[in-house]
């Protein structure tokens, strides 16, 4: 039972959309860091080829979320399973088939993105990485500057070649931390004409954790909100919209924030 | 944009793919070697300076000591072997701490590259920069002492091969208090190798520690490449049984040190610490 009576987690069995080919299926996971729970009890399950975005604000546990589903934080319990490997026994079967972008994750300043993109090609073995690089550079327009040093570059190029390093090897699961944070809207609205393409174009899974409701309601066919490490709602923008009674996912997002009783009424 | 299918790596392990991925993080820290003089200035700077004043103290104390005058390289030796075990350290943790400095340890833990295949590469990058680092300062003793390191021969090779094993089992050590301390650590493993020097007999028989201390001086395994060392100066032979001493010892520091650095990443991905590094 959530607290103040919202919205239980859906039922992982009932929940999405598109569940006929599961990419990932999280069940009852939770992360305790000494006394402090991050993340408690999520359920849900991601099908292939969804966009979904995690929505919730600071502290809501989406970080967490997605640094367990990439493997590099430790639940303290439940289980994870990506493309039908639980992630805490397979990682390495998975991870050349995902990638992931993060504000709290840099590449290496003294190196230029070429230098960059060829070093993470050969991590993931891609078998043409000039090709791809170049591909890359083109799509994400960043072939003016693929030799200058990263430290040089501006706060939306440095992005798109973090993007450019997390498209390498085409994943087909794709995580996102904010990824348009800190940028322009010029900037951030190109980024997001690139994932939608990129959507379209391979039919790869992303789950992109954000607090820009723009974003959001752009990208994702799917939200689930965040608050106090729990899942407090998940549906389509449009059923949340409806839910809520509300115009726009950001009234949607401030009334779960504030915990509005209004909202949960309505919700109900 | 295209996307068209892509080919996808075995998801088991290959030593082809291995291979592979040790060699493209060796290149990442070839790129920032190439990309920062500083780099290259700080690794060779200190191995010539102390070269140098070891060097004089050498020449001073040939005419003063019998112990130098037996051997005048002895004092060079150790210091140029000294700085094997203390370059070779560092190079193992600097290249890990290259990763914190730059946020991309995540990048890295993502990727296909398995933490082994990782420490593999710090080992490649640690011995590359020792080569680098005591290179010039060794031809620069040729030169301004006329004392090659390498008139010790086929008996260099042993000494730097069991250095260089108990500099990564200190760095294997360094790696994993970076990961569980963050970057408030990085001053330690500046020093941590220091622990070891008064009792590693560098420049000083061990004979010359206190009987009490002896048995644990002889338990480091650089002790016994430091004796061997003056064993082939002194007496022009080469001590085995001090080899395989100082050999058998780096395997138990080597398995040592990897269980450690274990428990560390086990340790950093239950903190969380692979994702947000700091101090």
């Amino acid at each position: 039972m959530h607290r103040g009576g919202w919205p239980k987690s859906p039922d992982p069995g009932s929940i999405a959309p598109c569940m006929s080919n599961t990419v990932i299926e999280v069940q009852q996971l939770t992360k305790r860091f000494g006394p402090v729970t991050a993340v408690e009890g999520l359920d849900f399950r991601i099908g292939a080829g969804d966009t979904v975005g995690l929505l919730g604000g600071n502290g809501a546990g989406k970080t967490t979320t997605i640094a367990m589903l990439l493997g590099l934080l430790l639940p303290s319990s439940g289980s994870i399973t990506v493309f039908g490997e639980d992630l805490l026994k397979h990682r390495y079967r998975v991870l050349p088939r995902m990638n992931f972008s993060s504000p709290y994750v840099d590449l290496p300043k003294r190196l230029s993105p070429r230098e960059n993109l060829d070093v993470f090609a050969r991590l993931y073995e891609i078998p043409d990485r000039k090709a791809r690089i170049a591909e890359l550079a083109r799509d994400l327009d960043i072939a003016s500057f693929l030799n200058r040093p990263m430290q040089t570059l501006s706060a939306g190029q440095k992005t798109r070649v973090s993007l450019a390093k997390a498209m390498i090897n085409r994943p087909e699961l794709l995580l996102l931390d904010e990824p348009t944070a800190s940028l322009d809207p010029d900037t951030a609205d190109w980024i997001r004409h690139y994932l939608e393409t990129y959507k379209r174009q391979s039919g790869a899974t992303i789950l992109l954790a954000s607090h820009n409701m723009v974003e959001v309601e752009r990208l994702a066919t799917r939200v689930m909100m965040m608050r106090s490490g729990r899942i407090v709602d998940d549906g389509s923008p449009a059923d949340l919209l409806v839910r809520y009674g509300r115009q726009n996912l950001e009234e949607v997002f401030l009334d779960i924030a504030r915990n509005r009783k209004a909202a949960q009424q309505a919700a109900q | 944009m295209s996307e068209r299918a892509i080919h996808r790596p075995h998801a088991e392990w290959t030593f082809s793919g291995a291979r592979r991925r040790v060699s493209a993080m060796l290149l990442r820290h070839i790129y920032i070697l190439r990309s920062s003089w500083p780099r290259i200035l700080e690794i060779t700077y200190w191995p010539m300076m102390q070269m140098i004043i070891w060097g004089f103290l050498s020449t001073f104390l040939h005419g003063q000591s019998s112990y130098v005058a037996q051997a005048f390289g002895v004092l060079l030796a150790g210091v140029m072997l000294w700085d094997v075990l203390f370059r070779g350290q560092l190079g193992f943790a600097i290249s890990f701490l290259e990763e914190m400095w730059a946020r991309n340890l995540a990048n890295i833990y993502v990727s296909p590259l398995r933490p082994f295949e990782h420490v593999a590469s710090l080992i490649a990058m640690s011995i590359l920069r020792a080569v680098i680092g005591l290179t010039p300062a060794s031809v620069l003793a040729i030169f301004l002492f006329h004392f090659s390191i390498y008139d010790l021969g086929l008996p260099l090779l042993a000494f730097f091969f069991n250095l260089m094993m108990l500099s990564w089992a200190v760095g294997l050590l360094s790696v994993a208090l970076l990961m569980r301390y963050g970057l408030g650590a990085e001053s330690l493993i500046w020093f941590l190798i220091f622990l070891l020097a008064p009792i590693c007999a560098v420049y000083y028989p061990v004979t010359v520690l206190p009987d009490w201390l002896e048995p644990i001086a002889m338990a480091v395994p650089a002790t016994s490449v430091f004796e061997g060392m003056r064993i082939v100066l002194f007496e022009q032979r080469f001590d085995m049984h001090l080899f395989w001493r100082a050999f058998l010892l780096n395997i138990v520091y080597l398995a040592a040190g990897a269980g450690i650095f274990v428990a560390a990443l086990k340790d950093a991905r239950r903190r969380g610490r692979l994702f947000q590094v700091g101090e």
